[in-house]
């Protein structure tokens, strides 16, 4: 995917044995005896005559032979293939051994139907048996730490291809981010470990079993505790009764929990709270008033897809009357929901906390806070905001603050009445809620005492995110067996005797909580592809009934949940829905335990030191999906790079430190920045990153993203970035704070793949914003300056559009440049990856990209070359969607030599793939510069489980042709069928677009424009509505409804 | 110039310069052309530059096989610049290939007796700049093996082009410019090879000369027939040296990219083509008379002639120059505005500058007389206007597609090592042919020098 293959060599090969094999066809054919007795046999006429004569009526008949009812005739016709097809008559030699092994390999991944064997239930549409060519929906959810989303996905002939949410599942309310989206890629992943191994060799699962007899007895003779179980966040209840099981089968084990992006925070400070870890679960939709305390809660955190609906529920507008929610945010970084905040306030991370102090005292709880002049008065009007909401007010304290600040959290929240209405606690989800960071030190002490003799790791990949001061590698060399499950041979697998392949969630059976305690079952779409295996079954393993099956556990876990109901109806009904019924967990409640003033001071950072802050990147998290190519591509929602991290700093302190960045002559403000490499010395270790000037960012902040520099991830993934978990120590999970020779300008330069890298508008109307007081004063203000032309200026005669007129809706107020919507893309349309190389150039091929631009600057050019950093401190970002416009009047419809690019009937501009000679003359008039060129051959065509992962509705594009969002029309077709089928005009909302269902926010919005009732219609009646660039009289199918801010005139005024 | 001849810089003087030097007569004209092809040894120093010139276009046939092989990405296009050094190189060469036609049918028609000893290896080049203009249309293409999809060929798909693609106009443009411009060419070749044909001495030669000579016998009824011949296909030539890069200048005029959309074109398309056409006439005559010692025949009075039109063409691109400007700003249009500014202040205003230094600043030198006879300084100029030129077509394509309308989708361009070999590849796949031809054709025709001894001679008297 990086680069073109080099597959000289196997293409030669190839060529070889075409030659090889028709010239030993060719010698069968004259040595074979059976063969030649079907050729030298002659058709008998007479025979044929007798045969007519005797019937009557009509005969069909396709040759001479058949009507003879010649036997030989007859073996022909039943035979699939030729002769010689099904033989291969010659002693393997090595040559053809080899040949064999390789094709065996190849043809192991793209065997037909890989239905598992147990019963799973279709969800959506249940056909009596599977129609070739037409996709089944299941549902099934994915877990992740302390959430599962519940997904519905798609299967083409036992094959999933692509993932939507399911509407019944709270986790996504039918929405999904890009880890979700990107997750069916990881099951395709060509560079997944395939089988058992020890010390590299591969083994059988039987060698494991039987491998397994002897630690278990040791440790149960042993005494002392030998034996340990590392795994990383668990909701799933009967994975955690599994691990409870062995625990009491073994006597001397223990299990230990580590998440390197884990939410230690948050348990704590429910524990400093409330004196017990409880789950707190928000209700954004009931919330007038939000305020974020360094929360991502609308992109990243359990429950966060769930939380983006709610919330965006707030904020659609039909007319100037309603009324919308809220946000505030104060973060260090910007992050996806500071980015769309009415407010947004950057702080370091240790202030935080002095915010949090400073508005428990305001609202009355006592303690203080000190705060800078200009924060303070930030804050006194969010208390006061936040005053006048009382009940329908909420703080959401983010994962990676410390536990103080959630603790503070929960006594305001308590303190405005809010618990019971926009928040409620609930038992917690996980399955065994610890302090992850003192199991894992634990652990690691045992390990290095030599305490530990046999170590289980489920899917964590502890060599590689272990805090650095651990020095996880040397301690795990003293474990006499180490057994690794996971997905890839990764850093740890290295270090471990056996490495288990683990089988993919869309593989294995599995169940798993989501955040508000709902139980979803995972449900296999197809078998294992490889010999890989889930944790159910390795746990197994140590009991003693070490063959069952996930299936078996998870279908036993949910007979205990059915209750007294029909366990045979109720599991399937729990297929089917994706959600295990009335599962979610009733709130409790809790009593404050707390108060601020008992807080012992807060440490102050000095000024003039540096603080560095660790993040989960936005793509890949913590690294666990570095080998995920549409994630690694995908420009992050804010900085808009690809392929790599790099280390975040705000305009100021780059001015401080000298820092700049450039546009590159190669692909530029598209494509490559070339930036500061500079060195990072902290918590003893060093690291080397590149600097990337992030505006917004609070000062003397450095945002060190997790997740790259990995060594082992894979083909895609391996030595990409830098590894922050180097600097990364235990007393510093989250922030380091470092004295300011921390940062070193090395002098060397880095390009990093940035696809957007100007983010003013030029006093452009691309992306039409006002405030909620401005559109209640002027409805139609983002119509203003509009100059589309009257429609008889076109030379050319109108298109008429009698039938359905397809048309989008792209609410700007409900986006946030999640990205949710361009995976979706890329997945529904077998959109190719580039690799940073191409990025650079300027050569990504998403049909959709989100723009991201900055208003509120005082510089003229708005060019970060520039260097007034003031403007830069903290401007109002805002995000834009921009598939294909479907113009109208298209301009690359007249401009195709060859009339690769059509108007349709319905009004899109269709691509004729086959047709397009590659002139590109249609992009380069393309205003929107929607359209993506294969300027090589971007597509993998060779490996096999790529093959398994594509649409089949949807061609793959070859080198030299030029392709664009075409609004699904894959789907749109679809349902043009199923309504000519039932004679009947299509519903609105029967087709949905990939990045429309993927929107958590519901910010897409697609259907005719022709039909006066449908949604998109209107929408686009809406005085919010606008087309970009109206004054080229394009007539863009596409239009965007301005965003609406809902500032507080009391900061406004300031 | 020889001794007897009065000073130069005298402006009657060097209007009364002759188009041929003095004491030639019929045979000697024929001798002293047919010699370079027919009797005169190969020098080495032919040899060398042939050697050289092959090489470079082995460059090209190695920059275009991979090309093949991998996909135009080994370019440095990309989104948004989907147009680079290929549709740069494009105009840049059918700009040239303007010069000869117009030099052989418009001063034609237009009875100019200067035309005669450099029309003919200036229609050649006009040629060999089509041939190497037409490769790139072509292999720009993503799919080049489809590129035919571009001609109207009754297809069983029942599929047209779709005519309302300014390409299309451009592969007829194209195409009918290269097919008049080779018959004229061949048809005023034809006296010559049959001149070729009986003075040559070798059996292969006097067939292979006889053969193009078509049974040419100089009869009155021959003459005859040629010479309308000529005429109706100089007339027919005419219209399509305006045409062509008129159509040409349409791919840019017609789409609505900023820097493109403007109705200036057409003929600041046609006038910037003569500029470089005449200036790379001017590149080749000068080391050609002073490598064949054909002063007598390329007078001082042909370099002055194609100085002064080059400088008047060079003076109407400089008035499209100023009028792109001044309607980008006086129409108000935000977008051609930016352009504008862009143009002076973005990341490529140096191109933007040289262009002006090469085409605008440098040649009004050319309004001095002793600068245009002077062949150094003519021959610095030209390859100057050359490189303005060519810098011309690259600030119009690619910085106008660097920055259009949606600012988040601005990019830049930069050529890649195979983008230089292509256009350096056509470059010596031009002057190998340049080579080879006055190696095996004559440079000059001989039937219209003939032609022109006699006439000069009656003046003379």
């Amino acid at each position: 995917m990086d680069g073109m293959p080099e597959n000289d060599f196997i293409d030669g090969h190839m060529h070889n044995n075409e030659q090889e094999d028709s010239l030993r066809a060719d010698d069968h054919s004259d040595s074979n005896a059976e063969d030649s007795t079907l050729r030298e046999h002659k058709l008998d006429l007479a025979a044929v005559r007798a045969k007519l004569r005797e019937k009557s009526g009509k005969q069909y008949w396709r040759t001479l032979e058949e009507l003879s009812d010649d036997p030989h005739f007859e073996d022909l016709l039943h035979r699939e293939f030729p002769r010689q097809a099904s033989e291969w008559d010659e002693t393997v030699d090595r040559r053809n051994f080899l040949k064999l092994a390789a094709a065996s390999l190849a043809f192991a991944g793209i065997s037909g139907c890989r239905q598992p064997d147990e019963l799973i239930v279709p969800y959506v549409k249940q056909p009596d048996g599977l129609i070739l060519g037409k996709p089944q929906f299941y549902a099934t959810a994915m877990p992740f730490g302390a959430d599962a989303i519940g997904l519905l996905v798609e299967s083409h002939e036992g094959r999933p291809t692509h993932v939507t949410g399911n509407p019944d599942h709270p986790s996504s309310l039918g929405g999904t981010d890009v880890i979700s989206q990107a997750s069916v890629l990881n099951l395709y992943d060509p560079d997944r470990s395939q089988t058992v191994s020890y010390l590299g060799e591969i083994r059988t699962w039987s060698d494991f079993l039987l491998a397994m007899q002897k630690p278990v007895v040791d440790a149960k003779a042993q005494g002392g505790t030998p034996f340990r179980i590392l795994t990383g966040t668990v909701t799933s209840p009967t994975l955690a009764a599994q691990i409870e099981n062995v625990l009491k089968q073994i006597p001397g084990s223990k299990w230990h929990q580590w998440e390197p992006a884990g939410s230690d925070g948050p348990r704590e400070g429910s524990k400093l709270a409330f004196g017990r870890y409880v789950n707190t679960v928000y209700r954004p939709e009931k919330a007038d008033v939000i305020l974020s305390l360094d929360s991502d809660f609308l992109a990243s955190g359990p429950g966060h897809i769930g939380y983006m609906n709610a919330f965006y529920r707030r904020r659609k507008l039909s007319g100037p009357n309603d009324t919308m929610n809220r946000l505030y945010v104060v973060e260090p970084t910007p992050s996806v929901t500071g980015s769309s905040a009415d407010h947004r306030l950057p702080l370091r991370a240790s202030e935080v906390e002095q915010f949090a102090r400073g508005l428990a005292a305001l609202v009355g709880l006592g303690g203080s806070g000190t705060l800078s002049p200009a924060a303070q008065k930030w804050l006194d009007a969010v208390a006061s905001d936040l005053a006048k909401h009382r009940g329908t007010s909420l703080v959401i304290a983010g994962e990676f603050q410390p536990p103080a600040v959630h603790a503070l959290a929960h006594a305001i929240n308590a303190a405005l009445g809010n618990v019971g209405t926009t928040l409620y606690y609930t038992e917690p989800v996980e399955a065994n809620p610890v302090n992850q960071l003192e199991s894992f030190t634990e652990l690691c002490a045992d390990m290095d005492a030599g305490r530990v003799k046999t170590l289980l790791i489920f899917g964590s990949n502890p060599v590689y995110d272990a805090p650095h001061d651990f020095d996880f590698t040397s301690k795990l060399k003293k474990v006499e067996t180490a057994v690794l499950l996971s997905s890839h041979f990764d850093e740890t697998a290295e270090y471990c005797q056996w490495h288990i392949a683990e089988s993919h969630f869309l593989e294995t059976w599995g169940e798993a909580r989501a955040f508000d305690g709902t139980v979803s079952v995972i449900q296999p779409l197809i078998a294992p592809l490889y010999h890989t295996h889930s944790a159910f079954e390795v746990l197994a393993a140590f009991t003693d009934k070490p063959g069952r099956t996930a299936y078996d556990v998870v279908r036993e876990g949910m007979k205990t949940l059915a209750g007294s109901a029909d366990p045979e109806k109720f599991w399937r009904k729990t297929l089917n829905d994706g959600v295990v019924a009335n599962s979610t967990y009733a709130p409790i409640s809790v009593a404050l335990k707390f108060s601020p003033s008992s807080l012992p001071p807060a440490r102050i950072p000095p000024a003039g030191q540096f603080e560095f802050i660790f993040r989960p990147d936005d793509n890949v998290y913590d690294g666990r999906y570095a080998n995920n190519g549409w994630l690694q591509e995908l420009a992050r929602p804010v900085t808009k790079l690809t392929w790599d991290n790099a280390a975040l700093v705000s305009p100021r302190l780059a001015e401080k430190l000298q820092l700049t960045q450039r546009a590159a002559a190669r692909g530029g403000e598209h494509g490559q920045i070339v930036t500061n490499v500079i060195d990072i010395s902290i918590s003893n270790s060093k690291v080397t990153a590149a600097a990337w000037i992030l505006p917004g960012q609070a000062d003397d902040v450095v945002v060190l993203p997790l997740g790259y520099g990995r060594k082992r991830a894979g083909f895609t993934g391996s030595n990409k970035g830098y590894n922050a978990y180097m600097v990364r120590t235990s007393a510093a999970q989250w922030t380091a704070t470092a004295g300011g020779d921390a940062i070193k300008k090395t002098g060397d330069e880095y390009p990093l793949a940035c696809t957007q890298y100007h983010f003013n508008m030029e006093g452009r109307k691309i992306l039409s914003t006002g405030t909620l007081a401005e559109y209640r004063e002027k409805p139609d203000f983002a119509r203003e300056g509009d100059e589309t032309p009257p429609k008889e200026m076109s030379l050319y005669k109108e298109f008429a559009y009698p039938g359905y007129a397809w048309g989008m809706a792209i609410d700007l107020n409900s986006c946030n440049g999640c990205n949710a919507c361009v995976i979706a893309c890329q997945s529904e349309n077998n959109i190719a990856v580039v690799g940073k190389d191409q990025v650079m150039r300027g050569r990504e091929m998403h049909w959709i990209r989100i723009d991201r631009y900055y208003a509120n600057l005082n510089t003229e050019t708005g060019d970060p070359e520039a260097t007034d950093y003031d403007a830069l401190a903290n401007p109002q970002t805002y995000f834009q969607p921009v598939p294909c416009q479907q113009c109208e009047n298209a301009p690359c419809e007249q401009v195709c030599p060859v009339g690769a690019t059509v108007h349709s009937a319905e009004g899109l501009n269709d691509m004729v793939y086959n047709r397009c000679i590659g002139t590109r003359y249609c992009s380069n008039n393309c205003p929107y510069k929607v359209r993506r060129f294969n300027f090589l051959r971007f597509q993998d065509w060779e490996t096999p489980s790529l093959q398994l992962l594509r649409n089949p509705e949807v061609t793959v594009r070859s080198r030299g042709v030029m392709e664009k969002c075409t609004y699904c029309v894959q789907r749109i077709n679809h349902g043009r069928i199923e309504a000519e089928k039932q004679n009947r005009p299509i519903k609105d909302g029967e087709i949905v677009t990939a990045c429309e269902s993927a929107c958590p926010a519901g910010a897409i919005v697609f259907g005719n424009a022709n039909d006066p009732n449908s949604r998109v219609a209107k929408l686009k009646k809406q005085t919010r509505n606008y087309t970009i660039l109206g004054e080229l009289n394009t007539r863009p199918r596409t239009s965007y409804l301005a965003a609406v801010r809902n500032p507080n005139p009391e900061l406004e005024k300031a | 110039m020889s001794a007897g001849q009065p000073p130069i810089d005298s402006p009657e003087i060097t209007r009364l310069t002759p188009v041929l030097g003095p004491g030639h007569t019929y045979a000697s004209v024929t001798d002293k052309i047919s010699a370079i092809v027919l009797t005169r040894p190969t020098s080495l120093g032919w040899y060398i530059g042939f050697l050289i010139a092959f090489s470079v276009f082995g460059v090209l046939n190695i920059a275009i096989g991979w090309l093949i092989i991998k996909g135009v990405g080994i370019w440095g296009i990309n989104i948004p610049i989907g147009w680079g050094f290929a549709i740069v190189n494009f105009v840049w060469w059918i700009g040239i290939g303007h010069a000869g036609t117009l030099i052989s049918a418009i001063l034609f028609l237009l009875n100019q007796k200067w035309r005669t000893s450099i029309n003919r290896f200036a229609e050649a080049m006009t040629l060999f700049a089509v041939a190497c203009a037409g490769i790139f249309p072509l292999i720009h293409t993503g799919r080049p093996w489809y590129a035919f999809w571009m001609f109207p060929y009754p297809s069983v798909m029942g599929i047209w082009p779709q005519f309302r693609s300014p390409l299309i106009w451009d592969v007829f443009a194209v195409s009918t410019y290269g097919t008049v411009s080779l018959l004229f060419w061949f048809v005023g070749l034809i006296p010559d090879l049959a001149t070729l044909r009986d003075r040559s001495t070798s059996k292969t030669k006097q067939i292979i000369y006889g053969m193009l000579a078509m049974g040419w016998r100089g009869s009155a009824r021959h003459w005859h027939r040629y010479q309308s011949a000529y005429l109706l296909l100089a007339g027919l030539a005419t219209p399509l040296v305006l045409s062509v890069h008129t159509v040409v200048s349409f791919d840019f005029a017609v789409a609505i990219v900023p820097g493109w959309h403007t109705t200036i074109f057409p003929p600041y398309f046609v006038a910037g083509a003569i500029y470089s056409g005449f200036a790379m006439v001017l590149s080749i005559a000068i080391p050609l008379r002073k490598a064949y010692g054909l002063e007598d025949f390329i007078t001082m009075r042909h370099l002055d002639n194609m100085a002064k039109v080059m400088l008047a063409t060079g003076l109407i691109v400089a008035y499209g120059y100023f009028f792109e400007f001044f309607m980008s700003l006086y129409s108000g249009n935000k977008f051609d505005v930016f352009l504008v500014q862009q143009r002076l202040h973005g990341p490529y205003s140096h191109f933007y500058f040289a262009l002006i230094l090469c085409n605008i600043l440098l040649p009004q030198l050319l309004w001095f007389q002793n600068m245009r006879t002077n062949v150094t300084v003519l021959f610095i100029m030209s390859i100057v206007v050359n490189v303005g030129m060519w810098l011309e077509r690259f600030v119009i394509v690619v910085i106008s597609l660097t920055r259009d309308f949606v600012p988040s989708a601005w990019g830049r361009y930069s050529p890649t090592v195979w983008d230089w070999a292509t256009f350096i590849g056509t470059l010596g796949m031009f002057v190998m042919l340049i080579f080879l031809f006055v190696r095996v054709l004559p440079a000059i025709s001989i039937a219209e020098m003939r032609e022109l001894v006699s006439e000069t001679s009656e003046e003379r008297k």
